[in-house]
Parts: C-alpha cells; sequence; structure tokens
C-alpha cells in the first residue's frame, strides 16, 4: 500500500503541471486541439487517482483550459474535492476553479454548502478568505440563504483582512436571498465606521450599490455618508460616497442644497481629477434636483461648466470624453450654460476618438434650436458620408433622427426638408436602422398632414427606384424604408400624381425577394391604390385604362398567391379574387368604384405606443384568474408588439374613435396631455411656443401647395441641401418682409409661404408649413404609471426594501439546525439578532448624541438665560430655530401610523433642515469645535465626534446640570414622537428593534417569540410593563459624573374606563433618583403625558439618574390615576418596584482587537473573580448566545470551547470574562476593575442560568 | 460593480479572463474576441473608454482598457464605478504584478495564469473593488505564497 502511494506520488513528478501545460500548447500550434483533447485524457486519468495533490493539479490544469473556452463543468466534482482539501494550496486551486465555472446550475454546488461552512469558521484567516472569494462568484439563492448567517459573524471577525471580504460578499447575498438584507444591515452600517480603512471602504462599497438600485430606502443614511464625506480623505471612498449622493439628491432636494457646499470645496481643493470629476458630475445632480428651489446656484453651474471646458479642453483624451459626458448631463436642465460651447463641442465632432465624436453627438442633441438645426444635421450629414465603420455611421443616422424628432419635432420648420433628409439616409449601404427611418417617415407622414402631399411623392420615387435599396443582399436593412413608403403610398394614395405607375412598381417580380413582411405590405397597399386608380378613371367614358389597371393586377398577383409567406399569400389571393370580381363587375360597366374605395376608407389617429398598456384595468375584474380550467400547457404568453411597426396598429382600431363624441375626446385630451407632461418617453405636444391644432378633420388643415418639380426630377440625389439654402432664402425674406410688415405693407409673399397662415409674431422663425403635429391618443383614464419601464426581472427589485422598519420575528437568518458538527440553537438566533439590534442602538444613540452635541452648542449660546422652566426653554429653542420646530411637529404628524420610521425621519429631516451652511463655516468647526458657537446644528454634525472632550474642561458644573437637563427633553421629546411606535411593537410581540434593542434580565422563556417586557405591576385597572433599562447615557465619558438610565414603561388600560392624569412617582434613594423637571420636588410626581381610552396602551420613559452603578438598586414607586367612567370617576393608585440589575449598566462594546484585549488582561489593573456553573446541559455557543444576549457581553474570540468576552459599564468600567466549559460543568474567570461590580454581574448570570 | 476583467495579448489570445457573471464558454470567448476587436482597433493616443460591447450586458456598461506594451487590460464596468477610478486600478493591478513577479512580462502571465488570479482575488472580489492598496495586497499575496510554500516543504510527494 505505501509502496502504491510512494509509486503514485513519483508518477506525479512527471506528471504534466500547468506550465508544461501551456507549454505544450504553445508547441502545437499546428494541431492545438488535438494537443489538448489529449491533454485532457490525461487530466481525466489524474483525476481518478487518490492522491489530491495530482487531483488538484489536474484541476489547476482544468482551470486554464476553461479560460480557452473548453466546458470543464464535467469536472464540477473533482474540483469540489479539491476544494475540500485541508491544504491551502489545493484548497485555494479548487476554489479558483469553482469560481471560474461554478454558477446557479452546477449541481454539485449543493454538496459545497458543509464544506464552505467549515472553511468560513477555520481558524486560518486565508481558508477564510479563500472560501469568501470563491463564494462571491458562485453564490446562489440555496448556498445565500444556508450561508447568510456565518457570513454576517464574520463581519464582525476579528482580522479587517476577513471582515472587509464578508462585507462585500454581502452584497452578493442580498442579491440571491433578499431575505437577509434586513436583519444584516445594522450590522453593515455599523462597518461604516470601522477602525479599518479597507473594511470602511468595502463598507461603502456595498452600500452604494445597494442604494443606486433604491436610493429611497438608504435617505436615512445620508447624515452618517455625509459625515464620512466631510471626514474621510481615502479618495476611493469619497468618490463612492459621492456618488451615491448623486443618487440621493433627486429623492431629497434639501439634501443637494447641504451639499453644494462641500461639494465645491471639494472641486476647489482636490487635486486628484477622478475626484474632481465625481464631485462635478454630482453637483450637477443636485442642480437638477434642485432646478428651480435655489436662486443663486448659476454661480455653481458655472464653475461646474467651467471646469469641464478644462477637461475638455485637456489634451488627455480620457478626460475630454469625461468631460463631454458630464456636459451632457448639464445640457438637460442648463442648455444655455452648455450651448455657450457649442464651438468646442463642434470641434469635438473632428476627433479622431469615436468615442469622443459619440459624446459630442450627444451634446448635440439637446443643442439644436430651430435656428441651427438645418446647419447642424448637414454638418452631420457630411459625417455620415466621411464616416468609415458602420457603427459609427448608424450610431450617426439615429442621432439626426433623434434630433430632428425630439420633442414632437419642436425645432422642425420644414417638414419637406426632413422628409428630404430620411430619403437621402436611405442611400447609407448596410446600415441596421432601415427600421428607424421607416417609422419616421410613417409617424410624419401620418402627424403631418400638411406634408403627405410632398410625402407620398417621394415615396413614390423611392418604390420606383427600389433596386437601389435592395442592392443585392435580402438581409440588407434598408429594404425596411419601402414598407414605409408603400403603406404611405397606399394609405394616401390621393395625393399621387401617377397611381397607375406607382402600382406598376409594386408589382413588378423583384418585390418578390423582399422580406416576407414588406411584400405584405406591398400587396395590401396595390389593393388601395388600385381603388384609387378605379375611382379616378370612374366617370370617364372611355373605361379601358381601369380595365387595364385589373388586368395588371390579375397578371401581376399570381406571384404573391405562390409566397411561401402565409400573410403575403393569404393577403393576395384575398385581393387576386376581388379584382376577379371586380373585373367581372367592370366588364358589365358597373360602377364599382365607391365600394372599393369603401374597404379601405376611414380616417388614422396615431396612437402611443404604450396606450393599450395604460388602459386602467376596471375595478374587480382580475386578469390572471382563469376563466375555464387552465389547459395541460401554457402557451407563450409573450406578445410584445413589434415596436417598429407599432404605428400600424392604429389600422385596427379606426372604428373605436368614431363614436366618441367631442366632449368625451377634449376631456380624454386633456387626461392624455397630463400623463404625456409626466412621462419622458412621450413624444411631448409641441411645448408652449408652438401651437398644436388638434383639427378636427382634414378640411381645417391648410393645403401646402409645393413645387415638386426640383425633387422629384433627382430621385436618390442629395437635395436636402437646397432646403437650406431655401430656408435661409426664405428668412431672409420674412425679415425683409417683417420691415415691410411694420411699414404696413404687404407683399405677395414666396411661393413656400403660401401655406403658411401662422401668426407672423409667434416666434422670430416661422415655421416654413403650419403643421398639423397630431398628438398620440392614449386611453381614457390610463395611468400615469412609469412603472412599465422597469424591467420586472431585475434582481435589485427584490432589495427594495425598507430598512428602517423594526426587525419582525419572522426577519430572522435561517440557522441550520440539524446539522451534526457544530450545532446551533434558537439561543444564538438571538445572539445574531441581538448584535445588530444592538449596533443599532449604539448608531442610535450617536445620533441623539449629535443631538446633544446640537444642543450643547445651541446652549453655549444662551449662556446667559438662565434657570428657565421647561416650557419656557423649549419655545425658545423652538423660537430660535423656526425651521426644526415646523419639522418636528410635522414628524409628530407623521409618527401616527404605526409603521411609519417617524423616528429615523425625524433624524432625517432634522439633519437636513438644519440652516444651510455658511461657507467656510464646514471646514472650520471640525477641527475647532468649542468655537463655533453661531454655526450651531449645521456644523454639528462635523464636530459631533470629539466634541465632548474638547468643551468639557470649561464648562462649569452649573452648566453641566442644564445641559443635561435639556438633553432630557430632547429625549423625552424624541420619545414621544416614537410612543405609538413602540407601543405597536410589544403588542405584536415582535421583538422588534426597540423592543430588542434592550435584552431583557429577567427572561423567563428561553424560546422565541418573547418580550422584552416584563410585567412591573397590574390591577383591574391598568397593567404596567417594564422594559429592561438599558438605555443608557454615558454622558461626558466622566467617571465621577452621575449616569443615566432610562426606564421604558408601557400602560395598558385594561378597563372599560377612560384613564387620566397619570401621574409617576419613585421614592428616591440616596444612589438613583427620579429625573423630574427643573423646580419640581424632590417627590414630586411625574405626569405620564397622555391619557388612556379603554383598551389601549401606550408607553412613557422615565429619565434616572444613577450614581454608583456596582450594585443592583430597588426602587418603590407608585403610579396614581382617574379613572373615568360615564357616572364617576375614582381614583386610584397602584404600586411597583423597579429593579436595576448590574447588568443593565453593561454596555455591549464589541472588541475588535484581541492584542487590545490581551493587554488590558495582562495590565494588571483588573481584580480576578470566578463562577463554576454545574449542570448546564447546552451548547457551548448557547451558553455564549444568553450571555452576550443578557448580559450585553460581546464574544473577542473563541476557540473550541473555550471564549473570551468583554464588555463595559456606562461608567467605563472593563469586564473581562473567560468562559470554558467541559462535561456539563461552565467555569467564567472574569476580570474586573471594579470587583463588587463583577460580583454583582457574576451572580446575575448564576441566576440566568439557574433558571434553564 | 465590475463585470468582467480580461487581459488578452495583441493577437486577442486571452492570458486571463474573470467574469463576475455566468456565461457559456462560448459566450465568454465570443465576449472576448468581441471586446479585442473593439479594443484593438483603437489608436495608441485616443481615450481609453468604450461604449460596452453588444454582447456583454447593456447601455449601462463601459469599456475600461490600458494598453501596457503586449498586452490589453480591459475591465468592463457599469455605471456604478468612476471611469479615471478604474484606470487607476489597472495601474494598481499592474504594479502590482510587477512587483510580484519582478518586471513582470506577458509570459509570466502565460504561465502563472493561476497566480495571476490569486493577485486579483486580493483586489476585486465579486465585481466589487476590495483592496486598492498595493502594499495591502502585496502583503496579502506574500502571505498566502508563503504558506503555501510552507506546506509544499512539509510535503514534497503530496503524501499528507
Amino acid at each position: 500500500m505505501a509502496l502504491k502511494i510512494v509509486k503514485g506520488s513519483i508518477d506525479r513528478m512527471f506528471d504534466k503541471n500547468l506550465q508544461d501545460l501551456v507549454r505544450g500548447i504553445r508547441n502545437h500550434k499546428e494541431d492545438e486541439a488535438k494537443y489538448i483533447s489529449t491533454c485532457i485524457d490525461e487530466i481525466k486519468q489524474e483525476l481518478k487517482q487518490d492522491n489530491i495533490a495530482v487531483k488538484a493539479n489536474a484541476v489547476c490544469k482544468l482551470t486554464y483550459l476553461q479560460m480557452l473556452g473548453y466546458d470543464v463543468s464535467w469536472a464540477a466534482f473533482n474540483i469540489v474535492e479539491v476544494m475540500s482539501s485541508s491544504k491551502f494550496t489545493y484548497k485555494r486551486i479548487g476554489y479558483l476553479a469553482a469560481s471560474q465555472c461554478f454558477h446557479e446550475g452546477t449541481d454539485v454546488i449543493m454538496l459545497t454548502t458543509n464544506q464552505i461552512r467549515k472553511d468560513l469558521s477555520s481558524p486560518h484567516q486565508y481558508d477564510t478568505g479563500v472560501a469568501l472569494t470563491g463564494l462571491s462568484c458562485f453564490v446562489t439563492p440555496d448556498l445565500a440563504r444556508d450561508l447568510a448567517n456565518d457570513i454576517m459573524t464574520l463581519m464582525s471577525h476579528t482580522k479587517p483582512y476577513i471582515r472587509k471580504k464578508a462585507v462585500l460578499i454581502m452584497y452578493k447575498v442580498f442579491l440571491k436571498y433578499p431575505e437577509s438584507l434586513r436583519p444584516a444591515f445594522p450590522r453593515l452600517k455599523e462597518k461604516l465606521e470601522d477602525p479599518d480603512p479597507g473594511v470602511q471602504s468595502a463598507a461603502v462599497n456595498v452600500i452604494c450599490e445597494l442604494a443606486r438600485r433604491n436610493p429611497k430606502n438608504y435617505l436615512s443614511l445620508a447624515p452618517l455618508f455625509f459625515k464620512l464625506m466631510t471626514s474621510s480623505t481615502n479618495n476611493w471612498v469619497l468618490i463612492k460616497i459621492i456618488k451615491l449622493f448623486g443618487a440621493l439628491t433627486p429623492l431629497e432636494p434639501r439634501l443637494g442644497k447641504k451639499l453644494i457646499e462641500p461639494l465645491t470645496n471639494l472641486i476647489h481643493s482636490t487635486s486628484a481629477m477622478s475626484l474632481l470629476y465625481e464631485c462635478v458630475n454630482t453637483v450637477i445632480a443636485v442642480l437638477i434636483s434642485l432646478s428651480s428651489g435655489m436662486p443663486n446656484h448659476s454661480a455653481s453651474i458655472q464653475l461646474c461648466v467651467q471646469k469641464l471646458r478644462i477637461l475638455i479642453e485637456d489634451s488627455d483624451q480620457n478626460l475630454k470624453y469625461l468631460g463631454l459626458l458630464a456636459m451632457s448631463k448639464i445640457l438637460k436642465t442648463h442648455p444655455k450654460s452648455v450651448q455657450s460651447h457649442k464651438d468646442l463641442i463642434l470641434q469635438c465632432l473632428d476627433d479622431k476618438d469615436e468615442s469622443i465624436r459619440l459624446r459630442a453627438l450627444d451634446l448635440l442633441y439637446g443643442m439644436v434650436s430651430k435656428k441651427n438645426l438645418m446647419e447642424i444635421v448637414k454638418k452631420l450629414m457630411l459625417h455620415v458620408d466621411k464616416a468609415e465603420g458602420t457603427t459609427y455611421r448608424d450610431e450617426l443616422l439615429t442621432k439626426i433622427i433623434d434630433i430632428c424628432s425630439q420633442s414632437n419635432y419642436q425645432y422642425i420648420t420644414n417638414f419637406e426638408w426632413y422628409i428630404s433628409i430620411l430619403v437621402e439616409l436611405t442611400r447609407l449601404e448596410g446600415t441596421r436602422h432601415g427600421h428607424l427611418i421607416a417609422s419616421q417617415m410613417l409617424d410624419v407622414a401620418i402627424r403631418v398632414k400638411a406634408i403627405r402631399g410632398f410625402a407620398v411623392a417621394q415615396m413614390a420615387t423611392l418604390l420606383d427606384n427600389a433596386h437601389l435599396l435592395t442592392g443585392n443582399t435580402q438581409r440588407n436593412g434598408i429594404c425596411e424604408v419601402l414598407y414605409a413608403a408603400a403603406w404611405i403610398c397606399g394609405e394616401f394614395s390621393e395625393h399621387l400624381e401617377d397611381p397607375m405607375q406607382t402600382l406598376e412598381a409594386m408589382l413588378r417580380p423583384k418585390v418578390a425577394t423582399l422580406p416576407g413582411h414588406i411584400q405584405a405590405v406591398y400587396v395590401q397597399n396595390a389593393a388601395k391604390l388600385f381603388a384609387t386608380v378605379l375611382r379616378k378613371h370612374e366617370g370617364e367614358t372611355d373605361s379601358h385604362a381601369a380595365q387595364e389597371t385589373s388586368q395588371l393586377l390579375i397578371d401581376r398577383l399570381p406571384l404573391f398567391v405562390q409566397s411561401a409567406n402565409l400573410e403575403v399569400q393569404e393577403r393576395a389571393s384575398c385581393i387576386l379574387q376581388l379584382v376577379k370580381y371586380i373585373q367581372k363587375l367592370q366588364q358589365k360597366k358597373v360602377e364599382v368604384a365607391e365600394e372599393v374605395t369603401a374597404l379601405f376608407a376611414g380616417e388614422l389617429n396615431p396612437v402611443a405606443p404604450k396606450a393599450q398598456k395604460k388602459v386602467p384595468v376596471p375595478e374587480g375584474l382580475d386578469l390572471d384568474a382563469w376563466i375555464n380550467k387552465p389547459p395541460s400547457e401554457s402557451e407563450s404568453e409573450d406578445e410584445k408588439p413589434k415596436a417598429v411597426f407599432a404605428k400600424e396598429e392604429p389600422k385596427h382600431s379606426r372604428s373605436r374613435h368614431t363614436e366618441v363624441d367631442e366632449k368625451e375626446l377634449a376631456r380624454r385630451r386633456e387626461a392624455r396631455k397630463r400623463e404625456q407632461a409626466n412621462n419622458p418617453f412621450y413624444i411631448k405636444a409641441s411645448p408652449s411656443s408652438q401651437k398644436v391644432y388638434d383639427a378636427p378633420g382634414v378640411e381645417h388643415i391648410p393645403v401646402v401647395q409645393i413645387d415638386l418639380s426640383v425633387p422629384l426630377k433627382v430621385p436618390g440625389m442629395p437635395m436636402s441641401d437646397q432646403y437650406l439654402k431655401l430656408e435661409e432664402e426664405r428668412r431672409q425674406k420674412e425679415k425683409a418682409e417683417r420691415k415691410k410688415e411694420k411699414k404696413k405693407k404687404r407683399e405677395k409673399r414666396g411661393k413656400e409661404r403660401k401655406a403658411d397662415s401662422g401668426p407672423e409674431s409667434e416666434e422670430d422663425i416661422a415655421p416654413a408649413h403650419q403643421v398639423d403635429i397630431v398628438t398620440e391618443e392614449m386611453p381614457e383614464n390610463a395611468l400615469p404609471s412609469d412603472d412599465d419601464d422597469k424591467d420586472p426581472n431585475d434582481p435589485h427589485k427584490a432589495l427594495d426594501i425598507d430598512l428602517d422598519k423594526p426587525l419582525a420575528d419572522s426577519e430572522k437568518l435561517p440557522v441550520r439546525t440539524h446539522r451534526p458538527e457544530v450545532l446551533k440553537s434558537p439561543a444564538e438566533d438571538r445572539v445574531n439578532e441581538s448584535i445588530p439590534q444592538e449596533t443599532k442602538k449604539r448608531s442610535g444613540k450617536e445620533k441623539k448624541e449629535k443631538k446633544k452635541g446640537k444642543e450643547k452648542d445651541r446652549k453655549r449660546s444662551k449662556e446667559e438665560k438662565k434657570k428657565k422652566k421647561h416650557k419656557e426653554v423649549e419655545e425658545e429653542l423652538l423660537e430660535s430655530h423656526p425651521e426644526e420646530a415646523v419639522q418636528s411637529e410635522e414628524t409628530k404628524e407623521a409618527a401616527t401610523p404605526p409603521t411609519s420610521t417617524s423616528a429615523e425621519a425625524s433624524e432625517l429631516d432634522f439633519w437636513l433642515c438644519s440652516a444651510p451652511v455658511p461657507p467656510a463655516a464646514q471646514e472650520e468647526t471640525a477641527p475647532s469645535s468649542a468655537a463655533a458657537v453661531d454655526t450651531s446644528s449645521a456644523a454639528a454634525p462635523e464636530s459631533e465626534p470629539d466634541e465632548p472632550k474638547d468643551a468639557e474642561p470649561e464648562d462649569t458644573k452649573s452648566s453641566k446640570h442644564k445641559k443635561k437637563k435639556q438633553k432630557k427633553e430632547k429625549e423625552e421629546k424624541e420619545k414621544k414622537k416614537k410612543k405609538r411606535h413602540h407601543h405597536h411593537h410589544h403588542h405584536s410581540n415582535a421583538g422588534g428593534e426597540d423592543s430588542v434593542q434592550n435584552g431583557t434580565v429577567e427572561e423567563e422563556e428561553p424560546l422565541p417569540p418573547m418580550s422584552n417586557y416584563f410585567l412591573l405591576a397590574e390591577n383591574s385597572y391598568i397593567k404596567m410593563m417594564k422594559e429592561d433599562a438599558d438605555q443608557v447615557y454615558d454622558i461626558q465619558g466622566n467617571h465621577q459624573d452621575e449616569s443615566k438610565v432610562v426606564v421604558s414603561v408601557i400602560f395598558e388600560n385594561k378597563s372599560d374606563s377612560f384613564l387620566k392624569s397619570m401621574e409617576f412617582n419613585v421614592l428616591d434613594s440616596l444612589n438613583s433618583k427620579l429625573q423630574r423637571p427643573e423646580g419640581a420636588g424632590a417627590h414630586d410626581s411625574l405626569t405620564v403625558p397622555f391619557q388612556l381610552p379603554p383598551g389601549i396602551s401606550n408607553e412613557a420613559h422615565f429619565v434616572f439618574s444613577v450614581q454608583s452603578i456596582v450594585m443592583p438598586q430597588k426602587l418603590k414607586g407608585t403610579l396614581t390615576f382617574i379613572v373615568k367612567s360615564d357616572e364617576s370617576s375614582t381614583h386610584e393608585k397602584l404600586d411597583f418596584k423597579l429593579h436595576f440589575t448590574c447588568t443593565s449598566y453593561l454596555i455591549t462594546t464589541p472588541c475588535y482587537l484581541y492584542d487590545a484585549y490581551a493587554k488590558l488582561l495582562e495590565s494588571g489593573d483588573l481584580k480576578g473573580s470566578s463562577l463554576r456553573l454545574e449542570g448546564i446541559n447546552m451548547p457551548f455557543h448557547h451558553l455564549l448566545a444568553r450571555i452576550c444576549f443578557h448580559h450585553h457581553f460581546s464574544v473577542v474570540e473563541r476557540i473550541d470551547s473555550c471564549a473570551s468576552m468583554y464588555s463595559r459599564s456606562i461608567q467605563g468600567h472593563h469586564v473581562c470574562l473567560l468562559v470554558k466549559t467541559s462535561d456539563q460543568t461552565v467555569s467564567i474567570d472574569a476580570k474586573c476593575d471594579e470587583p463588587s461590580l463583577l460580583g454583582n454581574v457574576l451572580d446575575e448570570i448564576k441566576q440566568t442560568f439557574s433558571k434553564c | 460593480m465590475i463585470k468582467a476583467i480580461l487581459i488578452f495579448n495583441n493577437h486577442g489570445k486571452p492570458r486571463l479572463s474573470k467574469f463576475y457573471e455566468h456565461y457559456t464558454e462560448d459566450t465568454e470567448q465570443q465576449i472576448i474576441r468581441e471586446t479585442f476587436h473593439l479594443v484593438s482597433k483603437r489608436d495608441e493616443n485616443i481615450c481609453n473608454f468604450l461604449e460596452g460591447g453588444l454582447l456583454i450586458g447593456g447601455s449601462d456598461n463601459k469599456l475600461i482598457y490600458r494598453h501596457y506594451a503586449t498586452l490589453y487590460f480591459v475591465f468592463c464596468v457599469d455605471s456604478s464605478e468612476s471611469e479615471l477610478g478604474i484606470l487607476d486600478l489597472i495601474q494598481v493591478f499592474v504594479e502590482t504584478l510587477d512587483k510580484c513577479f519582478e518586471n513582470v512580462c506577458e509570459l509570466d502571465l502565460i504561465f502563472h495564469v493561476d497566480k495571476v488570479h490569486n493577485i486579483l482575488a486580493e483586489m476585486v472580489m465579486g465585481g466589487m473593488v476590495l483592496e486598492t492598496n498595493m502594499s495591502e495586497i502585496i502583503t496579502q499575496v506574500e502571505a498566502q505564497g508563503k504558506m503555501e510554500k510552507s506546506e509544499v516543504r512539509a510535503a514534497p510527494f503530496g503524501l499528507v
């Protein structure tokens, strides 16, 4: 056996490794495929061996072959084998191979779950790292669901290397398993402030990706990002954040106002072009979102445009490109600022770089006006002629059409010119955009009634010269224009000069080589032409011509009857029979023209492409419900209308519009306009300047008399240029005329202007034709939604999740329960839940601290106004910040519905509504926060972190007091806002944000659902539930100073009577005191700020100041209230006991650095104590979870059945635990700088475990 | 997001391909070919951005590339990435390769594509930028290299 292994490994030494394989392939250039196939055979042999090294080598080679395009999925199982090797070298090879060729369809992926989990929890960081990297490439919904929890734990790993990878991969997990977003989000948010820049950057990355798709859910993070933006020096992070703000500003213009200043500063100060560029971009986004709000933003636009001009003029093509790109964004809202740089942009059209030319083209789109349209298009047509590669030429073509057709042909003054341009464009060979030209032709011919005569003439020429268009290749896209040409000639055949000739052209044998759908149109429209010809000749004594026409059709149509295309065949045979019948009638001298024409009678209305979709579903109609039993096989439901020829649809809906009365029409038109104004995807009805005539009939349209001689005689030759000249002449003439008109001397106008009945003074440039641009029809009650533009298959749609809503019990990440290796229990769930909650709490607290900071600033500014009563102070505050007052009132209202995220919203509002920062203040405040007196609230967010320390020394004891009081008021105000919210969660027992936030001490039931509230006291009228006191405020980090604890109490009215005048009082001890409003006596009771109707419950918060926290405390208290029923009202009272445990003074403080922890232990400042628990019959992690959850510890490091834990008291005592377990015995060695606190905490821990 | 990272030489031979979205092998090859076609016909002194190819997703995507001697480094990214940032990232990538291989040349990439993958994995993960600090990247790559070496030394014949 041993010999065999040795032999195997010696063989291996002669195996090809990757280098040999590569070398071999390079040496077999002629028969590479053959060589590789022998290599693959070898690899297959190698994979059959037991030796993992051989296998790994084989897999490594396969990875290379995969890159060359060979399918290696057959080796998926071997890859999994290599992945599960215990050696890092092989494991890495395995994971690399997996990341290159595994995907959702790979079935062996499900075998990897346990292996990956094992690797994720490996003690070696590179095993974990390699697993995370691999997983990021092939994570499936199943893997995401099974591993989400493990990865989330890794987000708090001690090593930043793992943390950043875990944070990044969460994005992939969210995509595959959207349910994980909400539970994981608090921790992700926490990582935004990770001490390691890499982790921070990863978190910013992930949140930016998330927010890009669903920005509104991330608005509440704006203050945090703002802080990061003003404090970070990492350009990578800054760029991401600034990009994110670009996505957020459209949703919240106030945010934009706040951003302008720091962004402008960055633009001025940064030397990094990348950062400068992103800043400009975001400023543009802000300006777009503000477009009307801010009066003096023209300076910002000027700055942007000016910086962009510098970029565009730079010799670096990359900067040039980006400059143009950003310029096009400004163009949308501030075209004037860009138009002044027209010279620069036209210059870019001649750039040798295609990308730059394309960007310049984009810009041109927005720069055209009535005046310069023809000129610009002429320039573009020159480029079309010059263009080499078809891609760029096609791009030019679409741009020309876009430019001309934009805003409902707003800038076109002469449609003859436009038709000529379109006809000229048909000469492009090999373009893919024949259908585009075709649809433009159709659109113009249908909607601009005045142009039909001209259009028909041009189309007839096109049909006559069809051979020029079709060329040899059948697939030539340009032949699509024949579709339009044929249809226009048929539909508007009354304008044809010589219908017979056109008819003849449409029935040439060559037509049979055209694509089927075009032939079909030819056949159908031949029939229309036939009808026209008949009518023309009707009444003539000599019926020869008409009969000739019939004969022509009878001769030619059989060709189409034989067509392989069903539609052509069907139409042709139908029409053939019809013509034969007509011929018979003709021979009998029966007049048939009238009847034949009637076949094709009817006026057309253009219908908006999405009209069908917009029809609202009538109430009570369920379109998804089956009418009959579902058939066994469902048919393809996807019947997208062929976009190109959507315009054809009006044909079918002709009759639909006939019965509508005038009133109805007007009403619909109104609705439609409103709808279209909101929808960027509709061609808008011409805006203000140009009047639209919704002419009810054709008669009202001024008929254009056109001199057809010129264009018709040069078919297929450039002719649009002459319009340019004509137009110039016309304008000249007009100018002259206008002068003359002033002198009241009317002269005869130019031939072309005959039709122009439009009022002269309307615009500088009057259109050559008064055109009737018919707006598109929309159904009645069309829904004004833009939803249909979203792709229903977008994976990010599932991530549109409200992140501010508190977590529900059901939202926990799934935790495996029946797996043998590392068992987890429900308790761990709670850890996982509690940790994110904890983080949420922390960030919440930070926010509060922010507020405190603000208050402090404000306070200092009012140093002289001392000793005011509670209310007065508050009023004063509101007065001095009226904006804020309004805001908070608004949020109070908003808070009423229980599901609203009022607290978050108010935070954001508060942050946003603070006055715009005065210039330069932004930068000053951060370093010298203490000096910032008057910049007050706006400056506060940045200055918040280091403020307390800075400010402390100067403040006297008394001012501290006052500050605290104000803080408390603020808190209470906030609480009020939150109240109903809290209450709601309590009732649903949801373990939601706020309840879990404060872990319970006296927790009876080990299994969820659980409530953190426990009964405080109860009588027949009222029930009091206390939430564990944990919302502690470690205010100035001052150890001697007293600390505060907030107690939340829910009052529930159990009776049928109304409860009012509730007063809450507690008998203060020396150590713990209820905080009462200033001026109140030490024994006065606090009024509960609400009344309770029957069956209603509400929550109130009470703040206690605590001096020493080393002992648990019990306080006796009384609640008095008046019970008011219909007949009587009685005074009632209820006694209770408040219990403060020592644990409630501990704050979960994650400790990232094991080194620091070790140092702390070694320092010798801590005193030890220990505890032994016998008969603990639960898994170790379950035990840890309980300690974490109930006693606010966090795990620093865990090795097997031994774990270090850490927590900190509100007064800064360090508490360290070393928990070990063996055989139902748990020993806890603890160290703390305060022995009595430690003793009490240990007792409490013991109690917790004795209960279970 | 980065959708794909491709390295190929002046003749379009792939030297590394990393797709962060799944495509079949055939499509991958097509994408490489198409990208090569787009990139290779561009002059040296024109901009390094290209509106995306047809195969690799949609109008939101851009190709950002750099050309070094015989190799093209192409990143396909969507609009959430900063164009200039990605250009810098490519530079970091190449400099890192240069440090790790000591004067990197095409041959290094040809024979050690696995190593290149490992370096890349320290910079970009699942299509998102993981680390941009070169010394940090090199530290991690070298630490893993050491680990690999120690394992090989411990069991030169793969017996363990």
